[in-house]
């Protein structure tokens, strides 16, 4: 069991016998009252999302999961296929569980794989990943601000922001985690 | 690309936030010196927090980081001292989150012979004198509402808003622990969204140092000031009994102890100036920061402060 005290973004709970991760935490204190826990949880396997709050006093379950380290083999149709660093044994994930992730994966890539109850639930990826800019309009001459920014597009495809000083063909580090942009690698 | 709280432009884009801060810091003092309000600096490190039930302090050494000025100023207004007021530093432990802050700016000011109600009087014209000095404008636009602040303040029975609002009535929800989680989830988001909401009279279980209601002993004259449904203000009439206020102490220690909490050791100097007979008197601990949050509309209590310390570096 986890104490109220323990839960933190990206904690997986179990809830009436459901698998749930936490999207969103809050800690919060009305008044001069009891310290709460506001949380944003998501389905583990069907991806809804509801609002909890728990009370210091709360027990929160812990759900049936494990982690097996995988490498990304090929994609079939909706389909990823990752294998089992070890045993080879080939684990295939659907595009819905990977979320933005399916744009940052390279052959061969070392992940990790959560699974509930056999079925994938959530894909780790490398923390950063290089990537080249496939298209972005040209950005103001000598503008080196990191806090103004504007859209680009990966050769995959993938539409995320990029500061104004970052150009068409240069390769950017990516955080898996947010899919945002972390720094410029190389100029093109 | 989220702002860090280390990153150097973060500092730069601040600017407009820390002079906001200094506008209505300037407005606190001319509002309190104009009524002839003593500022009292008292001390930060102090060798007993009050006991709270649920306000847990930060070891300082051999003492504690104050949670509030509360008790000193106290003892000064038992001295004789008739109006008083502070800004400063408060730390409240493991607190932090988008509206908590484990070190944070509070104002306290409090009066002699006086009740809750004047107190009240007193943050209406102090609301409004802050956000016309700051803000040269009496209306505020904060979560997506606009709050005239100009406008009469909702007055708002703490025991009303939850047979309203969350179904069941307030010392109800206190008995059976459910209290603050309905305030939260179903009460608050119907605060204090055209103007100012005060939540006011709270059962006696929610009240530290509040006086009962002479009328109805199971509930504190205390109130809570919201602006949407964020709290900004908490106000009471204070708690002149010397053995009631020891035996409330002394119930807050036992369930501190009984929840495996640090129980602090009462302020005796404290208790002993209660002994010697205090007057009527009421204060009113305001969030600067959060008032700041209001005005400037932020989304949380890291955007107003310069250097958030126990900011969740994941904010």
């Amino acid at each position: 069991m986890y104490e109220a005290s323990d839960l933190r973004k990206g904690l997986k709970i179990e809830l009436d016998g459901e698998p749930y991760i936490v999207t969103e935490f809050d800690f919060c204190k009305p008044g001069k009252g009891q310290a709460l826990y506001r949380c944003r949880i998501k389905h583990l396997l069907n991806g809804s999302t509801m609002e909890k709050t728990f009370r210091v006093v709360d027990k929160i379950g812990t759900p049936d999961i494990y982690q097996r380290e995988v490498i990304y083999s090929y994609q079939e149709g909706d389909h990823y296929v990752f294998s089992d660093a070890k045993t080879f044994e080939e684990i295939r994930v659907t595009a819905q569980v990977l979320g933005h992730s399916i744009y940052f994966l390279d052959d061969s890539m070392p992940c990790t794989i959560v699974l509930y109850r056999e079925k994938p639930v959530e894909v780790t990826l490398p923390i950063f990943v290089e990537k080249k800019i496939g298209f972005t309009e040209p950005g103001a001459r000598g503008d080196t601000a990191t806090n103004v920014t504007k859209p680009a597009t990966l050769e995959n495809g993938y539409e995320f922001r990029i500061p104004l000083f970052v150009n068409q063909g240069d390769t950017v580090r990516i955080d898996t985690r947010t899919g945002e942009y972390n720094e410029r690698v190389s100029k093109a | 690309m989220s702002a860090r709280h280390d990153d150097p432009h973060r500092l730069r884009d601040l600017q407009p936030v820390l002079r906001l801060r200094q506008a209505v810091l300037s407005a606190v003092r001319a509002f309190f010196v104009e009524r002839d309000f003593l500022e009292v600096t008292t001390p930060v490190r102090i060798p007993t927090p009050a006991l709270e039930d649920y306000i847990d302090a930060l070891p300082s050494g051999d003492a504690y980081l104050r949670t509030s000025p509360e008790l000193h100023m106290k003892r000064l207004l038992a001295a004789g001292h008739p109006r008083l007021f502070q800004i400063g530093p408060c730390f409240r432990a493991g607190e932090s989150g988008r509206m908590h802050l484990t070190e944070f700016t509070m104002l306290e000011w409090y009066r002699l012979e006086a009740g809750y109600r004047q107190i009240l009087d007193d943050t209406v014209a102090l609301v409004r004198h802050c956000a016309q000095s700051a803000l040269g404008r009496t209306t505020c636009r904060f979560r997506e509402r606009d709050i005239d602040l100009a406008a009469p303040w909702d007055i708002l029975g703490v025991d009303e808003a939850f047979r309203t609002h969350a179904g069941e009535g307030a010392a109800a929800a206190a008995a059976g622990g459910r209290f603050e989680t309905l305030l939260v989830e179903r009460v608050e988001p119907h605060l204090g969204g055209e103007r100012p909401t005060v939540l006011i009279d709270y059962p006696l279980a929610c009240g530290a140092l509040a006086k009962r209601k002479p009328d109805a002993p199971d509930w504190v004259e205390r109130w809570e000031l919201y602006m949407a449904g964020l709290e900004v203000v908490n106000a009471c009439s204070e708690l002149g009994d010397a053995p009631e206020q020891r035996r409330r102490f002394e119930a807050t220690a036992r369930l501190r102890a009984a929840e495996g909490r640090p129980v602090y050791p009462i302020d005796e100097p404290f208790m002993a100036a209660l002994e010697r007979g205090l007057p009527a008197m009421a204060g009113a601990a305001l969030g600067v920061d959060r008032l700041l949050m209001v005005f400037a509309d932020a989304g949380c209590i890291q955007d107003v402060v310069a250097f958030p310390a126990g900011a969740d570096p994941a904010l």
